[in-house]
Order: C-alpha cells, then sequence, then structure tokens
C-alpha cells in the first residue's frame, strides 16, 4: 500500500478548487454572452439600425473585460494537471491528453484569432466578414467547453478505454465512445446552457438597473427583450438537461445521487426533498449514524425515483445500502468492491514482478487476465477501490452536496420565473412601471453566479473520493512534491485572484455607470 | 491513412508537432519582449499607446499557441508533461503566475478605476516579458542538459531535489547551468530584438522608428553572444543516446554534433535560420529605410527555422529528448514517453487541421495589419488598450 500525505492531497484540491471556482466566475459569461452579441450584430447588420451596434458595442466592452480574466485563469488549469496531479496525468493522460489537445487546436485559435476582428476590426473588414468573426468567436469559445467537458465526462464516467499493464496507465481504445461518452454530451449541453442563462442575466440584470435609473432606455429595452427569449428558451433546455443528468448520474454515480438528495436508506417510491435541512454532518472518513436525516424538509413523493429512473416504483439506492450492499437489489457492499480490487492489484504486482524476474510463463498466464473481459467486469473495474481500507471512507461530503445541488435547483427557478414575468411585462409594455421585477432581475445577477458554481461543487465534490470513477482516487492522482509549495502556491492564486477580482468589479461597475453612450470602446 | 504509420513514424511525427508550436512560441515571443520595451522606446504617452496597442493585439495568440503547445505534449508525450511539469514545479508555477499577470493587464491598464494603476498593469507586462522568455528559454534547454529526476515501476516521476526546477538556472557549480541560461538570456534578447522588428514593421510614427533601429541592434548584440555560447557548448557536450536495441540510455560524446550530421535537413534548417535571423538584423539595421518593415518576416522565419531544429536535435536520431542527468535510465525519448499508437493515429487525424488553422490565422493577421498604427487610430473610437 502506498503512503498518502494527507495534507499535500488537501492542499492540492484546495488549490485546485480554488483556481476552477475562480475560471467558473468569468468563463459562463463569455459562453453565453459571445452568442448574445452575435444576435445583436446581426440584427444590427440585417436592420442597418445604428442603435443595435451601439447595443452590440456596449455588451461587447463588458465581454472584453470578463474574456481577459477568464482566459488567464484557464491557462493554470490546464498546467496543473501536470503540476499538481503528475501521477493523474500519466494514469490518464493517453485520453485525458487527447481532448486538451484538441480544444487547443480546434477551439482556441478560432476564439482567439477571430476576437481580434471582433474588437479591432470595425472599420478594418467588411461588416459581414466583422458578423463572422463575431460568430466564429461565440462558436469557438463554446468548442473549448465541448473539449474540456468531454474530458470531465470521461472522469464521471470512464469509457473507451483498456488498461496497459505495461506502461501501467489507461490507453484509448475507442475515441468515439470517449467522445460520445452519454455523460459528456449531457454535461457539455447542461453547462453551456446554463452558462446562457447567466448572460441572459448578466444582460438584464444591468438593464433593469438603468430602467431604474430611468437612463440609456433603448438600450435596456432592447437588450432585455432579446435577453430575455434567449434566457427563457435556455432555462427550459437547462432543465431537460438536468433531468438527464440526475438519470445518469444514477447509473453511473449512485453515491453522488444519494448525497445530492441526503438519502441514507434507498427505497422504491423515493420521494424528492425539495427543501431540506440535514441533522448532523456526516462527513467522508466518519461513520454515517442513523440519524443522518432532516431536520425539516418538503418532499414530493416518488419523484426521486421517477427522476432517476423514470419509475415510480424503481429502486433508488441511499448510501446505507451501497456501503453495505443490497443482495435484493443486487447492490455489491464497498468491502467486496475493495477486496476485487486488491485481487486485482495483486495480479498487477506479480506479473511485473515475474516480468522482472524473466519468469515469461507468469507473465503470459497474468497478462491474459487484462484481455479477460469477464476479469475485467468483475474486478479490475473495482482497481481503484484497492487504495481504501475502510468502506466509509468512499463517501462523499453529503451536506455539501446536498445544499449545493438545493441551492442550484432553487436559484434556477427563481430565474425562470424572473424571465417569464419579464416576457410577460414587456408584452404588456407595462416593464417599466413595475419596480419591484427590476429589482428582482438584479437579485437575480448573484443567484445565476451562485448557482453556476454550486453546479459545478455538485459535480466534483459529489463524485469523491473518486478522481475518476472508481478507478482512481484524488489521493493517488497528486505530484511528489511538498505541501509547503502547495501552501505557497495557494496563498499567491489567492492574493493574484483577490486582487484581480476587485480591480475587475470596479472597472465593471465603472464602465456600466458609464453606460452605453460614454464607455471605453 | 495514419492508421498504416508505424508506432515509431507517428511518435516522430508527433515530436515535429511539438517542435513546430514550440518554434512559433519562441516568435511570438516578441509580444513579451515588447512588454519589455514599452517605455525605452515610448517617451510620451502617445507613443505608448501606439506600442501596447500593437503588441496587444497579438497578445492572445502568443497565449493561445502556448496553451496549446501544453496540451498538444500532454497529448502526445503524457510522460513528459507529468514529468517536468509535476517535477520543475516552481519553473512552470512562475512562468504561469507571469502569464495571469499578463492577460489581465493589457484590457485592465487604461480603464478607469482600475484598482492598481496604468502603471502596474505595465509593470506585471514587464515581469511577463522577463520571466517568460528568460525561463522558458532556460526550461528548453534541459532538453540537452538534463534535470534531476526518476521514475519508479509505476512511471510515477520524482523529483531529486528541492528545488523543484529553480536549480537548474541557479546552481552555478554545475558548467550546465551555465548553457541553460544562455539559452535563456538569448531568448531574452531574440525577443526584444524581434519585437523592435515588429514595432518597425506595424507602427506608422517616426520617433519610435529611430529608436526601435538602435534597440535592435544594442539587444541583436547580446542575442548573438548567448546564442552562439549555447550552440557551441550544446554541440560540445555529451548528450544522451538511446541504444535502439537495448534501450539503454548511455552518455555519447558530441551526441548532438553526431545528430546534425546523420540528421542533414535539420543540420541545413539550423544554418539556414541562423542565417536569416542575422540577415534580418543587418538589413534592418543598414538598410533602415528599405527593410524595416520586413525584418520581422525575415527574422521571424529564422526564429521559427532555428527552434524547429533545435527541439528535433534534441529528440530525433535516437536520442533523449528530456534527459535525466540524475538517474540516466529514467530519461525520456519519444518512444518510451509517448501516447499509445491509438491515442496518436485519432490525434493525426486532428492534426490535419492544423494547415487550417494557419491559413485563418495568416488572413486575420493581414486583415488587422492592413493598416499601420498611428495616433489618429489611437484617438478614434476603435478598441483601445
Amino acid at each position: 500500500m502506498e503512503h498518502f500525505d494527507l495534507s499535500l492531497i488537501d492542499w492540492s484540491r484546495a488549490q485546485f478548487a480554488l483556481t476552477a471556482l475562480y475560471h467558473w466566475l468569468f468563463v459562463p459569461l463569455t459562453l453565453g454572452i459571445t452568442f448574445f452579441l452575435a444576435i445583436t450584430e446581426t440584427i444590427y447588420v440585417k436592420t442597418g439600425k445604428p442603435e443595435w451596434k451601439k447595443i452590440t458595442k456596449f455588451w461587447m466592452t463588458l465581454f472584453g473585460i470578463n474574456f481577459a480574466i477568464g482566459v488567464a485563469t484557464g491557462i493554470i488549469l490546464e498546467f496543473q494537471f501536470g503540476t499538481n496531479w503528475s501521477n493523474y496525468s500519466w494514469f490518464v493522460g493517453d485520453i485525458f491528453g487527447a481532448p486538451l489537445a484538441i480544444e487547443g487546436i480546434m477551439a482556441f485559435f478560432m476564439e482567439s484569432v477571430f476576437i481580434a476582428i471582433m474588437f479591432f476590426g470595425w472599420d478594418k473588414v467588411s461588416k459581414g466578414f466583422h458578423l463572422t468573426a463575431t460568430w466564429l468567436t461565440a462558436i469557438g469559445s463554446n468548442l473549448s467547453a465541448l473539449w474540456i467537458l468531454v474530458a470531465n465526462g470521461w472522469m464521471q464516467n470512464p469509457v473507451g478505454m483498456v488498461f496497459n499493464p505495461e506502461k501501467a496507465r489507461m490507453e484509448m481504445h475507442d475515441f468515439w465512445a470517449v467522445l460520445f461518452n452519454p455523460n459528456a454530451i449531457n454535461k457539455f449541453l447542461h453547462v453551456i446552457y446554463s452558462s446562457y442563462i447567466l448572460a441572459a442575466i448578466f444582460v438584464v440584470g444591468i438593464s433593469a438597473w438603468y430602467l431604474l435609473r430611468k437612463r440609456d432606455i433603448v438600450v435596456a429595452k432592447k437588450s432585455i427583450l432579446v435577453a430575455s427569449i434567449f434566457g427563457l428558451i435556455f432555462s427550459i433546455l437547462t432543465i431537460t438537461t438536468g433531468d438527464e443528468s440526475a438519470r445518469q448520474v444514477a447509473k453511473s454515480q449512485p453515491m453522488k445521487l444519494a448525497a445530492m438528495e441526503g438519502l441514507y436508506y434507498g427505497s422504491t417510491h423515493a420521494p424528492l426533498v425539495a427543501i431540506g435541512v440535514m441533522n448532523g454532518k456526516p462527513t467522508m472518513g466518519e461513520k454515517p449514524s442513523t440519524d443522518f436525516n432532516m431536520n425539516l424538509k418538503f418532499e414530493i413523493p416518488n419523484l426521486l425515483s421517477i427522476l432517476a429512473f423514470h419509475q415510480s416504483d424503481a429502486f433508488v439506492p441511499g448510501v446505507h445500502d451501497l456501503v453495505h450492499g443490497n443482495k435484493e437489489q443486487g447492490i455489491i457492499s464497498y468491502q467486496e468492491k475493495i477486496d476485487r480490487g486488491n485481487i486485482a492489484r495483486k495480479v498487477l504486482v506479480d506479473y511485473k514482478a515475474a516480468k522482472d524476474i524473466g519468469d515469461k510463463e507468469t507473465t503470459k498466464a497474468l497478462l491474459a487476465k487484462f484481455n479477460d473481459k469477464d476479469w475485467i467486469a468483475n474486478y479490475f473495474r473495482y482497481f481503484g477501490y484497492s487504495y481504501f481500507k475502510d468502506p466509509h471512507d468512499i463517501i462523499p461530503d453529503i451536506s455539501t452536496t446536498f445544499y449545493s445541488f438545493h441551492l442550484m435547483v432553487l436559484a434556477g427557478g427563481y430565474i425562470l420565473l424572473v424571465f417569464i414575468i419579464l416576457l410577460f411585462l414587456v408584452y404588456k409594455n407595462q416593464l417599466e412601471n413595475r419596480k419591484w421585477i427590476l429589482w428582482f432581475t438584479i437579485l437575480a445577477m448573484p443567484l445565476a453566479y451562485l448557482a453556476q458554481e454550486s453546479g459545478w461543487i455538485v459535480a466534483e465534490m459529489g463524485r469523491q473520493p473518486w478522481v475518476i470513477q472508481d478507478l482512481m482516487p484524488t489521493m493517488a492522482a497528486v505530484s511528489n512534491i511538498n505541501t509547503a509549495s502547495v501552501q505557497i502556491t495557494f496563498g499567491l492564486f489567492f492574493i493574484v485572484f483577490a486582487a484581480l477580482l476587485i480591480a475587475e468589479i470596479k472597472i465593471m461597475i465603472t464602465q456600466i455607470k458609464l453606460g452605453p453612450n460614454k464607455g471605453g470602446n | 491513412m495514419f492508421e498504416s504509420f508505424d508506432y515509431s513514424t507517428l511518435q516522430h511525427y508527433w515530436f515535429a508537432i511539438d517542435a513546430l508550436l514550440a518554434a512559433f512560441l519562441v516568435f511570438l515571443l516578441f509580444v513579451q519582449g515588447g512588454q519589455m520595451l514599452i517605455y525605452k522606446i515610448g517617451k510620451t504617452e502617445m507613443e505608448q499607446s501606439m506600442i501596447v496597442n500593437t503588441i496587444g493585439r497579438k497578445w492572445e495568440l502568443t497565449f493561445t499557441v502556448l496553451v496549446t503547445f501544453g496540451g498538444a505534449f500532454f497529448a502526445s508525450f503524457p510522460l513528459f508533461y507529468s514529468t517536468s511539469f509535476g517535477g520543475a514545479y516552481w519553473v512552470w508555477m512562475i512562468i504561469l503566475f507571469s502569464f495571469i499577470l499578463q492577460a489581465v493587464s493589457y484590457e485592465f491598464r487604461s480603464k478607469p478605476n482600475n484598482f492598481l494603476g496604468k502603471k502596474t498593469y505595465d509593470t506585471f507586462l514587464f515581469i511577463n516579458g522577463l520571466i517568460a522568455t528568460l525561463f522558458l528559454g532556460t526550461a528548453v534547454a534541459t532538453f540537452f542538459t538534463g534535470s534531476p529526476f526518476h521514475l519508479n515501476g509505476m512511471n510515477h516521476s520524482f523529483w531529486d531535489n528541492s528545488y523543484r526546477g529553480l536549480g537548474l538556472a541557479l546552481n552555478f557549480t554545475r558548467y550546465d547551468t551555465y548553457i541553460n541560461l544562455s539559452l535563456g538570456l538569448a531568448v531574452f534578447f531574440l525577443s526584444r530584438v524581434l519585437a523592435n522588428m515588429y514595432f518597425l514593421n506595424s507602427i506608422d510614427d517616426n520617433n519610435i522608428g529611430k529608436r526601435a533601429r538602435i534597440s535592435m541592434m544594442k539587444n541583436a548584440i547580446p542575442f548573438v553572444f548567448f546564442f552562439l555560447f549555447f550552440l557551441i557548448n550544446v554541440l560540445l557536450i555529451k548528450g544522451y543516446a538511446l541504444n535502439p536495441t537495448t534501450k539503454v540510455i548511455s552518455l555519447e560524446s558530441f551526441k548532438y554534433w553526431h545528430n546534425l550530421v546523420d540528421m542533414p535537413i535539420v543540420f541545413i534548417l539550423l544554418v539556414l535560420g541562423v542565417l536569416m535571423v542575422l540577415m534580418s538584423i543587418a538589413r534592418v539595421y543598414f538598410k533602415f529605410d528599405k527593410c524595416k518593415e520586413r525584418g520581422i518576416w525575415l527574422g521571424g522565419i529564422g526564429t521559427i527555422l532555428v527552434v524547429f531544429s533545435l527541439v528535433l536535435m534534441a529528440g530525433f536520431n535516437d536520442t533523449a529528448f528530456y534527459p535525466s542527468y540524475t538517474n540516466l535510465q529514467s530519461s525520456l525519448t519519444i518512444y518510451n514517453s509517448s501516447s499509445s499508437e491509438y491515442t496518436l493515429v485519432a490525434m493525426s487525424y486532428v492534426s490535419i487541421m492544423i494547415p487550417f488553422v494557419l491559413a485563418y490565422v495568416w488572413y486575420v493577421w493581414k486583415s488587422i495589419n492592413n493598416k499601420k498604427i498611428d495616433a489618429d487610430e489611437m484617438n478614434g473610437g476603435t478598441h483601445a488598450y
């Protein structure tokens, strides 16, 4: 058994969490507002009305401020796989590296090259070419989301690979299976659709402020019209992809689903907890007790079973069923998985030893196991469990997952309602008189950001302790560095990020106050 | 198509693509070079503004090439990625920090109420210019001089000293450190030479032009000195040779010189590249009026050829391209550090897109640069940094 430095793991995780969550403050707006700009610029080119150019240029200025910091933080995430998770990079680099490289070649260039035309090309290229560049920037930034989410989807549901015992790593076996991994596709759609919502909220929120201040009325009303339609469409699509996500999580990461819903004992006709306050905080490493229930909860009967399996009488396993097994439902206990993982590990170790001493017969016999589908399906797939001794160590932080999930859903519901009311009032031409909805719209801005961050916390905390589901625990993925180095870089990131966030917010607010008529270009 | 290639061909193909990305990266470091010259070449606020906006329209390209270089190496040689990035932790982290500072500085520097003030953002640009050129150059030199690491049976890498890569530039008791630093300094001065050439190509301003010409020559002299120091040393040192049958790595005298002799095309590219860079410097300086605008192309293509051939010299012809000087047999070659054949084939199909990418990069470059930057444009309504 390898020795793991727990503080190194915690600091490495903290650093990745900090950089990823910070990066995600800026990316959703980029993903969504580029399409919004493409739409408003298209209207400008089609109608020739200068106010649409003004609208496009104004939101483009705000986008530019946001874009730079998103790019700046993106580079750290990519290189951090190498600097802080080097064992991970080796173990799965054969699969994980490819989408990252494709992202660079296909998407980043498109985005970064055409963005120059978008900002600097107004008077240098034709209207048509400029519009094409704006669309290509939007497509480029969304394509980059596709590839990184293909990579992330693979970590949640590893497919299309075989293990190479010789090199001690996973190797790609089917590129299309990796690309069309249902988790990846659905995750991509859920992420981009929800990002479009955030961008729409950003636009309507700022426009609502202009209406409250009774200034820049034309820009604000037109922006609200386009952004609300855009936002409402993608709110509905986000709900459908979210629904599909739940089904996929139920299939490939049942523990994550149990954590999202705070479900300790599984059942058929499982209810969905709409709102709940947890009693006690069973976290990873602690043994959950039977009082792991809600103090306060509002449940919708049968809904969890329906969401997860489309059947009201379907059995949804809880934390207890997954840890201790449930024979009736055919669920293997974690202890059994640990035992099978250890058997798989022993085969690998014996194989290496036999090879080292040149025992060809044993080498051949053991190598054959790695080509035996049954053995792979029943033993090797639990390889990652061999890193654990106690089954209770294989439980994520349940309260964090539960609250993040519920926060995301509630904020999403609030935002959907805002779009519906806004469009209704725009239709009735009564928007400016209803101050309350303008205030509610402004309130939706922080909620949209909160929902985005919570979504990622659910996805990433809910799958712990795995970095690659069932195959590699997070603790086995870290680089062999000293904790102090990571502590120092964490501190530096924190200081730099804080300073840049203050700068970004100050600049953004100043530009918003200056408005479409006086702002910088 | 790519399925018919054998594994070794694919490994060579991908190493060449990574080398090409490295070559473009070094050329595009003229952006970083320019970031160090804002106040040297620009004496008035308008001149500084023109300089920042000239290089500012290219910073994303350099950034993207760096990111793609990382991604491509990750995909094609993951063991290099995990060993170098996880090992030389501090070198890479310092480089990354400097790029974070760079990315925001252009957009933020002249915006009102920007919290840290214009001077601070310009200082960030200077820091990025200094670190990116010096550190990346020094890091590339370790492809020839080696790093202290070893691998275990599971291919997990361990760095063999606590300096996390900084020792490669600061341990002055090793002669290799001077070789490493000489390439770092060569890249540092070269980026400033190219930046001056780019100013001459893209800014319509006499004062800037005059200063750029002199500054180019002042940087060209130390560049030539450090580059020759590096090149001569590398051709004379023992290199890390791979025995293709036994797979054993050993030190071979004049290995890199042998590589040039064994690979005449690489030799020719290197010589051609060096001549082009030298010629571009001479022509811009001595035939200023006629050649000032074209220097960046001659010098730029020369730079690409030099870096491309140097990286091939480090990894082709059975050479360990990321050698370990503490544990010879842990050294990385294109054979033992690459992705699987399947992944390389899949990635090779993706590589077909590279010419298209180059084509639109070129097309957009032309349409943005079709008119030189001047004071009028800075005063106009266009987006400005």
